[in-house]
């Protein structure tokens, strides 16, 4: 009798696993926490007009995507930032080919309390704050106060892409670096949520997350430039210093349900859903 | 008759695979921790990954130094340390020799629901309001700071101290406490100078098994220490610790990077650590049998 139960058990083990491995029609995404909403909308309105196909978004950070991507655990990965030479060569190992689909474009917004005076910053300042270079609010025109830096985790697209873009200003050769003592939190919504209640603290994230009580401010590229501030159509003119292109990867070129996928998220309906999850469209 | 046989033999070798078990998957994850971990000595060495001062595990070339992160670990640990120990022992005193019966019910569950609040609510909790109050008292630029931890992490030690002490107290012999009472000496004095020295052991014991479990403790931390990987000067600055390291950089870490085996590393680091404390606390409950 126990070992009836047993070979039974094992047999139907079995077979819940070749079927689960057998479903060609669904799509397995992964990665960046700055897409995952924008991933699920997409997933939600395809799988509406495109009832037999299964999707599943999850999100863990560009990294997780993309090293998932080169395991062979998800079809395809988002990612915040460009795929990294390092993990191009581990992919190949594993007979891996990542291809790169531009899907959409992320203002980053700088943000402080609003009780802040400070309302604008060039990207020459905002290297000196973020190392730790400037550490006063009075060096940049605001109260004598210790600056609070936030960042996010190193886990995290916008982490690395704040980073090269800002601190480091696309020189390959420059080893700034965030201040050792900047705080480094978990979440967008754990910075925004700071800003809120410290007077003193400055962040930075998508431009999704700005509400009011979070002030954005504006950036110059330096100081004989405008300010910019973070909106939609300076994003997409490329006058906001601080945008960076949002991309899907996927192994080797999309064919069939992936490149049903993909083709679906740059059409106008795909690209109407990135403008209402509060990023910027790349076709007009 | 056979069946009945067959029945008992498996029975009996499943249990015991099941006693088995618990070592074959410390020494599995030991074999797995090493093997990765110890990877990273490769493009560092020893010295410079436990001494060295900055952490910069995704630049090129990484800086992999997490003498910030012990320290870090260590200020929270001692903080809640403070904290905890005595309020946990005085609280397992008042529920083993003074509290009515009632009473002690009562403050038992509430013990036992502490322990039952998920960490992550701990810290959320924390999060919204000891954070802000921290700042606001100690007049600081910001309120996630190790103190801010340590006092998360104390609420989390208490159950454990207090249940283990509690239980430490419970078994001294009633004629301790008996032939004190008949040399004439108060309940206070009974219970300083007769009832804790005779529980000392299970209460050191006690007291390690809060500091093992705070040490490993990581979704609080992550939240409100603010996750700064600087040495810290004083309790009320942001510190990184350890386990929150490791947590929050797993999931980016490339496979096969030195950044992945470093973290395994801090993993091997964390691993002895907590396994000298609960050796301690096991040496301790022995000697008292």
């Amino acid at each position: 009798m126990l070992k009836k139960i047993w070979l039974f058990l094992v047999v139907f083990m079995f077979t819940v696993a070749a079927h689960a491995a057998k479903n060609n029609n669904s799509i397995q995404i992964k990665g960046s926490d700055t897409m995952v909403n924008l991933g699920q909308a997409w997933a939600e309105k395809y799988m509406e007009e495109n009832p037999g196909d299964f999707v599943a978004v999850t999100g863990g950070g560009s990294g997780t995507g993309l090293s998932s991507l080169i395991s062979g655990s998800c079809d395809i990965a988002m990612s915040s930032r460009n795929i990294k030479d390092k993990e191009i060569a581990l992919a190949k190992q594993k007979g891996i080919n990542p291809y790169e689909i531009k899907v959409a474009l992320d203002g980053l917004a700088v943000v402080v309390n609003p009780a802040n005076p400070v309302s604008k910053l060039t990207l020459d300042q905002l290297a000196g704050i973020f190392s730790g270079k400037i550490s006063n609010w009075k060096e940049v025109g605001g109260k004598d106060q210790k600056i609070v830096v936030l960042s996010r985790e190193v886990n995290s697209g916008t982490h690395v892409y704040f980073k090269e873009h800002v601190l480091r200003k696309l020189d390959p050769n420059s080893k700034e670096e965030f201040a050792p003592g900047a705080l480094l939190l978990s979440s967008s919504q754990a910075i925004a949520d700071e800003v809120a209640g410290n007077s003193s603290a400055i962040g930075y994230y998508g431009m999704g997350y700005i509400s009011s009580k979070q002030k954005h401010i504006d950036v110059a590229q330096d100081e004989k430039s405008a300010y910019i501030n973070p909106s939609i159509e300076n994003v997409i003119s490329g006058k906001y210093p601080i945008s960076r292109p949002l991309f899907l990867y996927t192994n080797g070129q999309p064919q069939g349900l992936i490149k049903k996928f993909v083709d679906y998220s740059l059409s106008k309906e795909g690209q109407e859903i990135v403008v209402k999850t509060d990023f910027v469209p790349i076709i007009k | 008759m056979n069946l009945r046989k067959f029945k008992e033999f498996s029975i009996e070798k499943l249990i015991l695979i099941c006693g088995l078990a618990s070592i074959f998957f410390v020494i599995l994850i030991f074999l797995f921790l090493t093997k990765e971990g110890l990877a990273v000595f490769k493009s560092v060495t020893p010295a410079n990954f436990i001494l060295g001062k900055s952490w910069y595990p995704i630049s090129e070339p990484a800086r992999l130094g997490i003498l910030p992160l012990i320290f870090g670990s260590l200020i929270v640990t001692l903080g809640a340390a403070i904290i905890s120990i005595p309020i946990g022992v005085a609280c397992a005193i008042y529920i083993a020799e003074i509290a009515p019966l009632k009473i002690k019910e009562i403050l038992k569950a509430g013990i036992e629901l502490l322990a039952a609040i998920p960490s992550v609510v701990l810290g959320f909790i924390g999060m919204v309001t000891l954070v802000p109050w921290v700042k606001s008292t100690f007049n600081l630029p910001t309120g996630l700071t190790a103190l801010s931890g340590a006092i998360i992490l104390a609420f989390m030690a208490m159950p454990t101290i207090v249940s283990v002490a509690e239980d430490a107290l419970y078994s001294v012999p009633k004629s301790y406490k008996e032939g004190a009472f008949a040399l004439g000496a108060t309940h206070w004095q009974t219970i300083y100078r007769v009832l804790l020295p005779a529980a000392s052991s299970g209460i050191v014991a006690a007291v390690m098994l809060g500091i093992g479990r705070v040490i490993g403790e990581t979704m609080a931390v992550m939240m409100i220490t603010g996750n700064a990987a600087v040495i810290p000067q004083s309790i009320l600055v942001p510190v990184r610790t350890l386990t929150a390291t490791i947590a929050a950089e797993m999931g980016e870490a490339v496979v096969g990077s030195e950044h992945y085996f470093a973290l395994f590393a801090i993993g091997i680091v964390l691993f002895i650590m907590s396994f000298i404390i609960n050796v301690t606390a096991d040496l301790f409950l022995h000697k008292r049998k």
